[in-house]
């Protein structure tokens, strides 16, 4: 798990202070990033990672479940979009400072409302794959033998995959981009450092810090589209022909 | 098709025996009193307007509906013996637009039922190639999507996963249905190709006449409210309409339709020898063919010749006695 969080440093984290550094007004200074990146930049980034692939997971059981629940009984469809809907809305600091006084300051608050953001994705994108199975390929899974368990796994939920593939890329980049908000709750991740370089007016650590949000984001999307591919072969076969 | 059932009989028979269902809420029942026997290895055409009870009375084979009244045997079992989805797995079942499952291969979706079944792998996937041949497939198909093939391979493809497990019975609901004309007919004679190998009994659903005519061994003709009309060999329906509504069906072009099912050499006359000039039909050629050549030629006879050279002469007069019978 993630370590305790650092204390926010008193003096600016500047490390050695070279030429470049010393001088608060250099946009980029890579000397700091080399210098910084074991101590610094390499654990913040692994810190976001996990909070990302933690929220991710566990947003999807939730929404699986809740999806398989909805594709069988309307009333809860629109009961649980209703409510992840309205948590959609909510401003991300707000939600994460609504659980601080239930959770205390911390991971546990920052996953909560990490993963309350992820539901209204995946649950809206895995229930529409879900439903999305063509008619005859359901009728022909009935008229073949198929028991209702298997039709819903071997047919609904394969068909699903596309749509779900869908909602994680949408929902995993949204969570690295909410949880560089969350270092205000905690000074875990990426946006701890962030925020450290608003305070100290750095702008190599500001840039640092984005610049690897960016390229996390980036990777990870390109690494469920890489997924995608290997688990759904239908698809690329349907494009080409 | 006189000829199916020389080659092989592995299907069974299957009975109808005073059928009704009703839908809640549906003041005419779907299907009303239904008794009909299909003898083993035959195809009976269900044919009718929609809303006639035709895919009802098929789907209460494979118990995808359950009957209010009445029962069925196939083979002389009640369906109601047996569990429906182990039933299911031992029926054979094409629908229109195939139901293939698109994110399987062909392979694939060929031994989904024998896969249900526990089949050993090895065994699934020879049996895969083996309809893929059945069906005119070349073997590197297996490895396609459904979304690779076009609309007849598709429909070969929903018919080798029907045949897969050797079902004894098949239930086939407009499985031509969405195919165009001419990719349809080759359809149609694959699949009299394929049935004459296997000899299954097949109910086949059908809006369309003519399909009917073409497939069946034997053709039930349904009307508004699941009520039987008539349950006869195409020939005898045509020939003998049982009331305005059958003979409404089949057309007012029946006879000519009459003409399709016969051939050349059935009714060439082996006494009579043909004057020169006259033309000349092959055996094999059927009546209609036969008229319209006759028709073109300006000609009042032909001469009818076989594998092994003249077999006698044909009349436009007895082609238009066979026409015009009732």
């Amino acid at each position: 798990m993630i370590s305790a969080p650092a204390p926010t440093p008193v003096i600016p984290s500047f490390g050695g202070s070279d030429a470049c550094v010393a001088n608060t007004n250099s946009l980029f200074c890579p000397s700091w990033v080399s210098q910084n990146w074991g101590s610094i930049l390499q654990p913040e980034l692994l810190q976001h990672i996990e909070l990302t692939v933690v929220a991710v997971v566990i947003g999807t059981v939730i929404a699986f479940v809740a999806a398989l629940i909805a594709f069988r009984h309307g009333w809860f469809a629109q009961g649980f979009g209703a409510i992840s809907a309205i948590l959609y809305t909510i401003p991300s600091l707000a939600f994460f400072e609504m659980f601080v006084p239930v959770t205390g300051i911390g991971m546990l608050t920052i996953e909560i409302g990490l993963v309350g953001y992820t539901l209204l994705i995946l649950f809206r994108n895995i229930l529409e794959g879900l439903r999305a199975a063509p008619a005859e390929a359901l009728t022909a899974a009935a008229g073949i033998g198929m028991t209702p368990r298997q039709t819903f796994w071997k047919v609904n939920v394969r068909l699903a995959l596309p749509a779900i593939f869908a909602g994680l890329r949408v929902a995993t980049v949204t969570t690295i981009s909410l949880a560089t908000v969350a270092a205000y709750i905690s000074t875990i991740g990426l946006g701890a450092g962030i925020q450290r370089a608003i305070q100290n007016s750095f702008n190599t650590e500001l840039l640092a810090t984005g610049i690897l949000t960016i390229i996390l984001a980036l990777v990870a999307d390109a690494l469920i589209v890489l997924i995608q591919r290997v688990l759904t072969p239908w698809q690329r076969a349907a494009r080409r022909s | 098709m006189i000829d199916v059932l020389e080659d092989r009989v592995s299907g069974v028979e299957i009975e109808f025996t005073h059928v009704t269902k009703r839908f809640p809420g549906q003041e005419q029942p779907a299907v009303s009193d239904l008794s009909l026997t299909v003898e083993a290895g035959q195809i009976c055409c269900l044919v009718g307007p929609s809303g006639g009870g035709k895919t009802t009375a098929m789907k209460l084979v494979n118990r995808l509906i359950e009957p209010t009244e009445g029962d069925i045997l196939i083979g002389g079992k009640s369906i109601t013996d047996s569990d429906p989805v182990e039933l299911r797995r031992g029926i054979g079942y094409v629908i229109q637009e195939t139901g293939l499952f698109p994110h399987m291969t062909i392979g694939e979706n060929i031994g989904v039922v024998p896969q249900l079944l526990g089949w050993p792998k090895k065994r699934t996937t020879e049996r895969a190639a083996e309809l893929l041949k059945l069906v005119n497939l070349e073997p590197e198909m297996a490895k396609r999507y459904p979304a690779q093939l076009s609309g007849g391979q598709r429909q070969r493809v929903g018919l080798a996963r029907a045949l897969a497990a050797d079902p004894p019975l098949m239930l086939m609901d407009e499985p031509f249905g969405a195919l165009d004309h001419i990719t349809r007919s080759m359809v149609q004679d694959e699949f009299l190709r394929v049935h004459r190998e296997v000899g299954k009994t097949v109910l086949f659903v059908t809006h369309d006449i003519d399909e009917a005519i073409k497939m069946a061994d034997k053709i039930a003709v349904f009307r508004q409210g699941g009520v039987l009309a008539q349950y006869a060999a195409p020939d005898e329906l045509l020939a003998h309409p049982a009331d305005d509504f059958v003979a409404d069906l089949v057309g007012a072009d029946r006879g000519i339709k009459r003409l399709s099912l016969r051939t050349a050499g059935e009714l060439a006359d082996s006494g009579g020898t043909a004057a020169d000039g006259t033309p000349r039909v092959e055996a094999g050629t059927t009546l209609r063919e036969t008229l319209a050549l006759l028709l073109s030629e300006g000609a009042q006879e032909a001469s009818v010749h076989g594998d092994a050279g003249p077999v006698g002469v044909i009349t436009l007069e007895k082609i238009r006695q066979v026409a015009g019978a009732s």
